[in-house]
């Protein structure tokens, strides 16, 4: 049964990069490409941050989570605002958006292989075992797995509790008439689009304390972010944490039980079950 | 003084210069180097390749460069990333050939792209010395491309040694007859296991796990989890550096209990000491050297200060024996003729950093196949006739 704890370690660290993928293209309506480097970027900040100055990555978040929100703010700001003030339909935003963004990912992937080589990176963060059950598992996954918990707990009572949340939700649903209540939509749209790259930065922190990380991979986790977010629904952040938990349980059970090779195979075996069956996503309602 | 003189001027010295340069390359002998600075593999090279050739250009420029027929000539390399790709490797070796007009090539790193390239490699007549290559086909290939040179020996002799070490604790009651076996899908990986997994079974090994994982892969928990539950004795993995890694790490943090640990490539990395620290101790790993060579202690010291970084206990000495190699045939042949050089490989005696090498058929038939971290040095305890094996050690725990 360790494979069940094992795969919702590893589900628990999706779901920050899924709710920040969510956010800003659910949210900003920005389908960001970008997305998995941000994450790969966080995943060097706190490897720097811990083997030159010895601050461990879950403290580490205090300091790169708000970096990354004003990083994408400005990226929002910038080379986002003018697209979504071009674009004359939410599908034209879509594939503007797009185009944008798998742009923004070479050079941020370009300026991390410049920084950083192409090697692999990994550091000594609490890799001792803790026993769960009879089974031992590494601290640091554990450690990671609480952090996510505690952080999209957050994020859930910040956006169902909260005046300004409660607004980003109704952006979500309808950007028209969210302006027509008084919302500020540009403003809700960009602080999204900002708070989704830094649940992902944060992530991304988390991730590294026990995933050897490399300058190329950012595309390996949009593509699971962007599975995950299809799934949930887009926008549906109780739906992306479930559905990245179960992600992270097939990819550790084919794993376990049928072939390491297979799981980018199970992955998206699920992807085309949940289109078939569930187009609209978990939880989403059918549209009438 | 005018614009028109400053130009005047400024062309000159531009003139000039790309003279004094030119004058500069005619004593210089080329050599191209592709090998990975990118993806899964780079992290191993980075480590066995590019310090020895490096270090390699240092020594020979610091003796005046290599004596070709009386005369000493400098060496340059130029360098290309093939992000471990064989397809990336080829054109790379293309373009060093018929755009930079390279004298020599420098064979690259690792079984798969030193495969990839072999044919390339012969169709333009160089010879290739490949000293981080294990494959079962060497001999084939030899005799197919009769430029081709293969140091590091062959993959059933790679296997077949782990095999004897797991035989000699299993006889001294050391261990008992389950072993779990993985591999990294790539050409050293899959050759291993092809000639492993028989080997195990005619040594009367009862296989209780196996598995095989791409060289991409990352999350390691999974794997070291199902072998665990399998209760095995001995743990094989025929892994490469990322993945050696990666599951070291993952048995360690759960505790894996076994009383013989084999990871494959970087196993013998400085690196390894430096990541695991105790837990390293036992550990048995693809390759080794015998420390106590004459030289060997002066010549990882000199590794150390030029290139900054320690050398490992296997590649990084063979990389730099094929390069010494390849600089004693040239002057031997006292010119740049490749078949010519070719031909004096095939049949010279070596005096190298590892002793005297001679070549049979195009392949090295002396090499250490299994080494295991022994108070803190890396010592060959298998090999196929070198001299200072020492018995292999019970791994006890991670602590």
């Amino acid at each position: 049964m360790s494979f069940i704890i094992n795969g919702l370690l590893l589900g628990g660290t999706y779901a920050l990069i899924a709710v920040g993928l969510t956010l800003q293209y659910g949210v900003a309506r920005i389908m960001n490409l970008a997305n998995g480097e941000n994450l790969v970027f966080a995943c060097f900040m706190a490897f720097w941050l811990y083997t030159a100055f010895a601050i461990n990555p879950i403290l580490g978040i205090v300091i790169i989570a708000p970096m990354a929100f004003v990083i994408n703010w400005l990226i929002y700001s910038y080379a986002m605002r003018p697209l979504v003030n071009r674009s004359k339909t939410s599908g034209q935003l879509e594939v503007n958006s797009i185009l944008a963004t798998f742009g923004l990912l070479f050079i941020l992937k370009g300026l991390m292989k410049f920084s950083f080589g192409g090697g692999y990176f990994t550091y000594n963060y609490l890799a001792e075992g803790i026993s769960i059950f009879g089974h031992n598992y590494g601290l640091n996954r554990v450690v990671a797995f609480i952090a996510a918990a505690v952080i999209a707990g957050t994020l859930y009572l910040f956006l169902n509790y909260t005046r300004y949340g409660t607004a980003i939700r109704a952006v979500a649903v309808n950007p028209t008439s969210a302006s027509l209540v008084a919302i500020n939509v540009p403003r809700a749209s960009a602080f999204a689009f900002a708070l989704g790259g830094a649940l992902t930065a944060a992530s991304g922190a988390l991730l590294s304390s026990f995933y050897t990380f490399h300058a190329d991979m950012g595309m390996d986790f949009t593509m699971k972010a962007l599975v995950i977010v299809i799934m949930a629904g887009v926008g549906d952040v109780r739906g992306a944490v479930l559905a990245a938990l179960m992600l992270g349980l097939t990819e550790t059970a084919i794993a376990t039980f049928v072939d390491p090779g297979l799981t980018a195979a199970g992955t998206y075996g699920l992807f085309i079950l949940v289109l078939l069956f569930r187009p609209q996503g978990i939880f989403g309602r059918s549209n009438s | 003084m005018t614009i028109g003189k400053i130009f005047k001027t400024i062309a000159a010295a531009a003139l000039a210069s790309t003279l004094i340069v030119s004058a500069a390359y005619a004593e210089t002998i080329k050599f191209g180097a592709s090998a990975p600075k990118t993806g899964p593999l780079a992290g191993g090279a980075e480590v066995s390749h590019w310090p020895a050739i490096k270090l390699w250009v240092s020594d020979v420029n610091g003796r005046g460069g290599i004596d070709v027929g009386g005369e000493k000539m400098l060496i340059e390399v130029i360098e290309y990333d093939d992000r471990t790709s064989g397809e990336e490797a080829i054109k790379n070796i293309q373009r060093l050939i018929n755009v930079d007009n390279v004298d020599f090539l420098i064979a690259p790193y690792s079984t798969g792209l030193n495969l990839a390239a072999a044919p390339i490699i012969a169709q333009a007549g160089f010879p290739q010395i490949a000293a981080t290559a294990i494959s079962d086909g060497i001999d084939e290939i030899a005799k197919q491309w009769p430029n081709s040179f293969w140091l590091l020996g062959s993959s059933s002799e790679f296997a077949k040694s782990v095999v004897d070490v797991l035989v000699t604790l299993r006889d001294r009651g050391d261990i008992g007859d389950k072993v779990a076996v993985v591999n990294v899908a790539d050409a050293f990986g899959i050759e291993l296991m092809n000639a492993g997994k028989p080997a195990l079974e005619a040594a009367g090994f009862e296989i209780v796990y196996e598995t095989s994982y791409p060289l991409s892969q990352q999350d390691f928990a999974p794997i070291i989890s199902a072998a665990q539950a399998a209760e095995p004795d001995a743990f094989i993995a025929f892994s490469y550096p990322g993945d050696t890694f990666g599951l070291s790490a993952q048995a360690k943090i759960a505790d894996l209990d076994v009383g013989a640990f084999y990871v494959g490539v970087a196993t013998a990395f400085p690196a390894y000491l430096g990541a695991n620290g105790a837990a390293a101790e036992g550990v048995l790993g693809a390759g080794a050297i015998n420390v106590d060579a004459e030289g060997m202690a002066e010549w990882r010291a000199r590794h150390k200060q030029v290139t900054g970084m320690d050398a490992d206990y296997w590649a990084s000495p063979m990389t730099y024996v094929g390069l010494q190699m390849l600089e004693q045939a040239i002057t031997k042949v006292g010119s740049l003729d490749k078949a010519d050089v070719i031909e004096a490989i095939k049949t010279m005696s070596f005096d190298t950093v590892l002793g005297t090498i001679t070549l049979d058929n195009n392949i090295n038939r002396k090499y250490w196949t299994v080494g295991q971290w022994q108070n803190g040095a890396f010592r060959g305890v298998a090999s196929t006739g070198m001299d200072g094996e020492v018995a292999p050690i019970v791994k006890k725990g991670w602590k």
